[in-house]
């Protein structure tokens, strides 16, 4: 059969939004999003070895509005890559495949990005503040 | 001499077995506990300056997790990239030509974040 006579699936608007495909996506620019924060990490490391005032440019950088709301960004999409990824390394099991442990999975996911980020932006306000 | 079915047995399409998916569960296991330890030492080290992260670097456990982080961090995002990329890019050239620049950039970025972590703690860098 040639490629253009093969039956096509609905395009994936039609389909109605569901917390577990939502998060599947996210879960994948989660991703994306962190290899760009680990890039800044080397960009980090790389000034904070070659000398005070390369350092200082980076931390004024991530000290800028610009720079604290990409932190905030690479926290949110650490905390859900890791809890959404322990998730998927339960699943690699065999476990909580079917579709109630899906949607309770999902939701403490949901939760634990929420909380753990809260947390970590509080602590770190503190620890600037003192 | 290999029979058809010796050569198809470990792999599947992607023609490297299990390895890449392997690979990317171990990394992911390595890097909870290393991505929860960075968060929480990056919390300690808000608004220090160069000295003091250097002086933090230059205590052999963060040094040591630290290239662990990098290892772990770089292997599994070229891993994931490179599905990413083969989900959604359909044209083989360019394709190709991402997967390889992508594992190129990665492991520059390793050996960049490596070196600059030896380099503060054996104390050679300026």
């Amino acid at each position: 059969m040639r490629s253009a006579d093969r039956p096509l699936s609905p395009h994936l608007q039609i389909y109605r939004w569901q917390l577990t495909s939502v998060l599947s996506i996210l879960h994948r620019a989660a991703g994306v999003a962190l290899s760009a924060g680990a890039v800044l990490l080397v960009w980090w490391l790389v000034a904070a070895a070659s000398g005070p005032d390369a350092y200082q440019s980076v931390a004024d950088f991530l000290g800028s509005w610009l720079g604290l709301l990409l932190l905030f960004g690479w926290t949110l999409s650490l905390f859900y890559h890791l809890c959404n990824g322990i998730r998927h390394l339960v699943w690699d099991t065999g476990h909580g495949l079917d579709l109630k442990s899906t949607y309770l999975g999902g939701w403490f996911v949901v939760g634990g990005t929420g909380a753990f980020t809260l947390i970590a932006w509080i602590a770190g306000i503190s620890s600037w503040a003192s | 001499m290999r029979s058809p079915l010796g050569r198809a047995i470990g792999l599947g399409s992607a023609k490297d077995g299990v390895e890449h998916w392997w690979l990317q569960r171990i990394t992911a296991v390595a890097l909870a506990p290393l991505s929860l330890w960075f968060v929480i030492a990056i919390i300690r080290l808000v608004g220090a300056d160069a000295d003091s992260v250097r002086d933090w670097v230059g205590n052999p456990l963060p040094a040591i997790l630290l290239v662990l982080l990098l290892i772990a961090t770089f292997y599994h995002a070229s891993l994931g990239l490179q599905v990413v990329i083969e989900d959604y890019i359909h044209a083989e050239f360019a394709k190709l030509g991402l997967v390889i620049i992508v594992r190129l950039a990665c492991f520059a970025f390793v050996v960049a974040g490596i070196f600059a972590v030896v380099s503060m703690a054996v104390g050679t860098s300026n």
